[in-house]
């Protein structure tokens, strides 16, 4: 079997596991948080344009976010009050875990990318315990790394316009790979020092923030958020580091 | 010329195995611009379809949402 056609297998088996399990995860962890902080975007929806009431299709992405994207010029999406959405309840919940696995099966293609180039390096597989060890290191760079900025926020906090987050949130994810990799695979003290230059960079320049934010989301349903997330990522990248590696070690042996 | 010198002359010897590193090295980047490509559409597309669809994973990702 070809290298590409192992990824790609043992990629789509564990983001299929790792997509349901997280899912399932996410319904006791953020997903209550999010539905919860809607009612409170909602109630200020309402409130805001009570002279001018809005299609009852803005839905769960109230579009109050046009105001704000119309607002910073940016550019940004259009949540149109006639573009589609999933309805609340199962549909909603079935894109959820869609989206979910997709999301699973494209860091799995990373990581199981990086279990190929080491395993032909080093003439040996990646084995179950060293790719967790990968996925720690996939929390650390996608989730630890951007969220010290970018916390992660729920529906209804105003933030920075989306564009310049997106850019600050993919330097921040690259500063940290490469400095991780600095460290752990040059095994040099320049090289660990520019590593640790690099981890800090993004948060010497900081973030995209707004000056002053004012919310009716409770600052204790955040905080909430931010624990669950941090969780349920910890919780998905283990599991797709271990099961990825493990998947494509057997998919690459029998090649 | 030194036995070590000889010996790094004789190296290119290993060229087959370098060969099939290559071919390994492209298969893996490739399917990692595939990966990068499947979390971009899911995590960061601005078509309103896509983002609405995916809304809660963006946020229990914590993706800039929004």
């Amino acid at each position: 079997m070809s290298t590409f056609r192992s990824i790609v297998f043992a990629s789509v088996i564990s983001g299929l596991i790792v997509g349901l399990i997280v899912t399932v995860v996410q319904q006791f962890g953020t997903v209550p948080l999010i539905l919860k902080a809607e009612v409170f975007e909602k109630a200020a929806e309402t409130h805001q344009h009570e002279a001018t009431p809005q299609p009852a299709a803005a839905g769960h992405d109230r579009a109050g976010h046009d105001h704000a994207a119309h607002e910073h010029g940016a550019g940004d999406h259009d949540h149109g009050a006639g573009a589609w959405e999933p309805r609340d309840g199962f549909e909603r919940n079935a894109y959820t875990a869609a989206a979910n696995v997709l999301t699973a099966i494209g860091f799995a293609l990373l990581l199981a990318g990086f279990f190929a180039l080491r395993s032909g390096a080093t003439g040996a597989s990646v084995r179950w315990h060293e790719g967790l060890l990968w996925g720690l290191a996939g929390f650390a760079v996608f989730t630890l790394a951007p969220g010290v900025g970018l916390p992660p926020e729920l529906p209804g906090v105003p933030v920075a316009p989306l564009l310049s987050r997106q850019i600050w949130w993919l330097a921040a994810v690259l500063a940290a790979a490469g400095g991780l990799a600095l460290i752990a695979f040059r095994r040099s003290v320049p090289a660990a020092i520019s590593g640790v230059i690099l981890l800090i960079l993004p948060h010497l320049i900081g973030a995209p923030d707004l000056a002053n934010i004012e919310t009716n989301v409770p600052s204790s349903l955040s905080h909430q958020f931010v624990t669950a997330v941090t969780v349920t990522s910890l919780v998905f990248w283990t599991l797709l580091g271990g099961l990825t590696s493990a998947m494509f070690a057997r998919f690459d042996q029998r090649a | 010329m030194s036995q070590s010198q000889l010996a790094n002359a004789t190296t290119p010897v290993t060229l087959p195995v370098a060969a099939g590193q290559v071919g390994r090295l492209s298969q893996a980047v490739m399917a990692m611009v595939l990966g990068v490509f499947v979390i971009g559409m899911v995590g960061f597309s601005q078509i309103d379809v896509v983002h609405n669809a995916a809304h809660d994973v963006r946020h229990s990702n914590a993706f800039p949402c929004h």
